[in-house]
């Protein structure tokens, strides 16, 4: 990819007034950290509420008479058994069961489904997504809007300070609060919190609003990171991606269980053969000793130098205190508590399994 | 008298007496950010120019910093190991890094002074 291709947020130019650190990610011009740094911006949006800017994430929304269909097709999912406003977690997977993306998806009315992607996978979804749409009588509309993300204990207040209320809205669940507005109570943080798409005008003045808040600040694609990975939060791309099934990635409470045995959705035949066999690699949560971070591509041997999985996504949890890592190993490996060791530029780190989150989740459900 | 030389790689080296003090300069700690981790070197390792001497952790990567000239390592900040912050906060005092005895002074007249450095870094 060529420097003129990369995107930019219709906002940047806010983030650049706030004095952002930009960097590349997955093909957009991203803020990275602002001036307070990564570290106090992870803290603050666990004790007050953040505001992240992800409009290099994708709505589409999907609808028409075949719109259920369709989105049972290309997911293990039940769209039909959604209430209305209720927002579940799922993948497109490929004929191999592999994670081509992992969705959260809204039904916002009978036959009108939000579809929010991630900024890497957007075009493949799209182009996966209307492929389908051709043999069901469904439409799929990308829409053109700014997405926030408010994320915190004190998020729902700011909001309402902003003239937002969001009282009866719970975890998981999405409305149309305005014209061209979409807001779920959801989040990548494990803390309560809300992602909004609107209209760029809009986007602007609530934005203008909310940093009157001294609650509410600005927080980068670095504390993003470290946020989502205390939460236990998979990142696609690393540690989800077209490799791995939703068994081995330890996500099949996504997928209902009649759904396992009966869906219909591409990779389900995979899917249910990988479930037969049971996965020879699990996505685990892990903990290295001390303060050294492990990271991403680190390799992991057992106690007797066998190879024993890799890590996927690592770095220091500002929460936790402590380097904190995820990654896969060998089924037989996968409990709590299981000592291993991770390949740090030649030296042996101890590491061990711990489980997911590091830091609890303090979603609303009600 | 001590004389303070820079790198382009932005570190900074303070000379007296054969011994350079090593850290890296204010706008490569701004750069990295906050710093969870320092892995140190070991006292009497020799280092050519251009070797990782040090490996420095922000939240979200390792970066190298490598040695500006030939020497052995005499020491390295022990504080570094409880609180990697100083290097944020006191890049180019208490975060210092390491401490190396010159086996090539020579070496030194290749590195820049603290106005081609500040140009450097625009």
């Amino acid at each position: 990819m060529t420097g003129d291709e990369t995107k930019h947020l219709p906002l940047e130019d806010l983030h650049t007034a706030a004095g952002a650190r930009f960097g590349a990610f997955a093909g957009w011009s991203m803020p990275l950290t602002y001036p307070a740094g990564v570290m106090k911006e992870h803290l603050h949006t666990r004790e007050h509420a953040g505001l992240f800017d992800i409009s290099h994430m994708k709505l589409f929304l999907v609808s028409g008479p075949g719109a259920i269909a369709l989105l049972n097709r290309a997911c293990p999912l039940d769209a039909g058994a959604l209430e209305i406003s209720q927002s579940k977690y799922t993948f497109f997977l490929n004929e191999a069961a592999g994670i081509i993306d992992d969705l959260i998806i809204t039904r916002l009315g009978d036959d009108r489904f939000m579809v929010v992607a991630n900024a890497g996978n957007a075009a493949v979804d799209e182009k996966h997504l209307r492929a389908l749409a051709g043999d069901f009588e469904a439409k799929v509309d990308a829409l053109d809007r700014v997405f926030l993300a408010i994320q915190g204990p004190e998020a729902w207040a700011a909001l309402a300070r902003a003239g937002i209320e969001t009282g009866s809205l719970l975890f998981m669940h999405g409305i149309e609060p305005r014209q061209n507005w979409f807001m779920s109570r959801s989040g990548y943080t494990g803390e309560d919190g809300f992602e909004i798409g609107l209209p760029e005008a809009d986007a602007r003045d609530l934005v203008a609003t909310l940093l009157k808040d001294e609650r509410v600040a600005w927080i980068g694609l670095a504390a993003r990171d470290s946020l989502r990975l205390e939460a236990g939060l998979c990142l696609h791309g690393q540690d989800i991606t077209e490799e791995f099934d939703p068994t081995s990635a330890g996500l099949m409470w996504a997928i209902p269980k009649d759904i396992r045995a009966t869906g219909s959705f591409i990779g389900a035949d995979a899917l249910r053969a990988i479930l037969e066999r049971g996965p020879a690699q699990k996505r685990v949560g892990l903990k290295p000793e001390g303060r050294q971070p492990v990271r991403a591509g680190a390799a992991l041997f057992d106690a007797d130098g066998n190879r024993a999985g890799h890590v996927t996504s690592g770095g220091f949890g500002p929460s936790a205190g402590h380097p904190v890592a995820m990654g896969y190993v060998n089924t037989a490996l996968a409990k709590p508590g299981t000592k291993l060791f991770a390949d740090v530029r030649g030296a042996k780190i101890p590491i061990d399994i711990n489980p997911l989150p590091f830091t609890p989740h303090r979603y609303r459900k009600g | 008298m001590a004389k303070t030389y820079f790198t382009e790689d932005h570190e900074w080296l303070r000379v007296e007496g054969g011994v350079a003090t090593v850290g890296i300069t204010d706008y490569a700690q701004e750069q990295l950010g906050d710093l969870v981790f320092v892995e140190l070197p070991e006292t009497g390792r020799k280092l050519t120019k251009g070797d990782t001497a040090v490996v420095v952790e922000s939240v979200k990567a390792a970066s190298d910093v490598y040695a500006p000239v030939d020497g052995e390592i005499t020491e390295a900040n022990s504080s570094l190991s409880s609180d990697p912050s100083l290097v944020n906060s006191a890049a180019t005092g208490d975060g210092w890094l390491w401490k190396m005895r010159l086996s090539n002074e020579s070496q030194l007249e290749g590195l820049l002074d603290e106005a081609a450095y500040k140009a450097h870094i625009g």
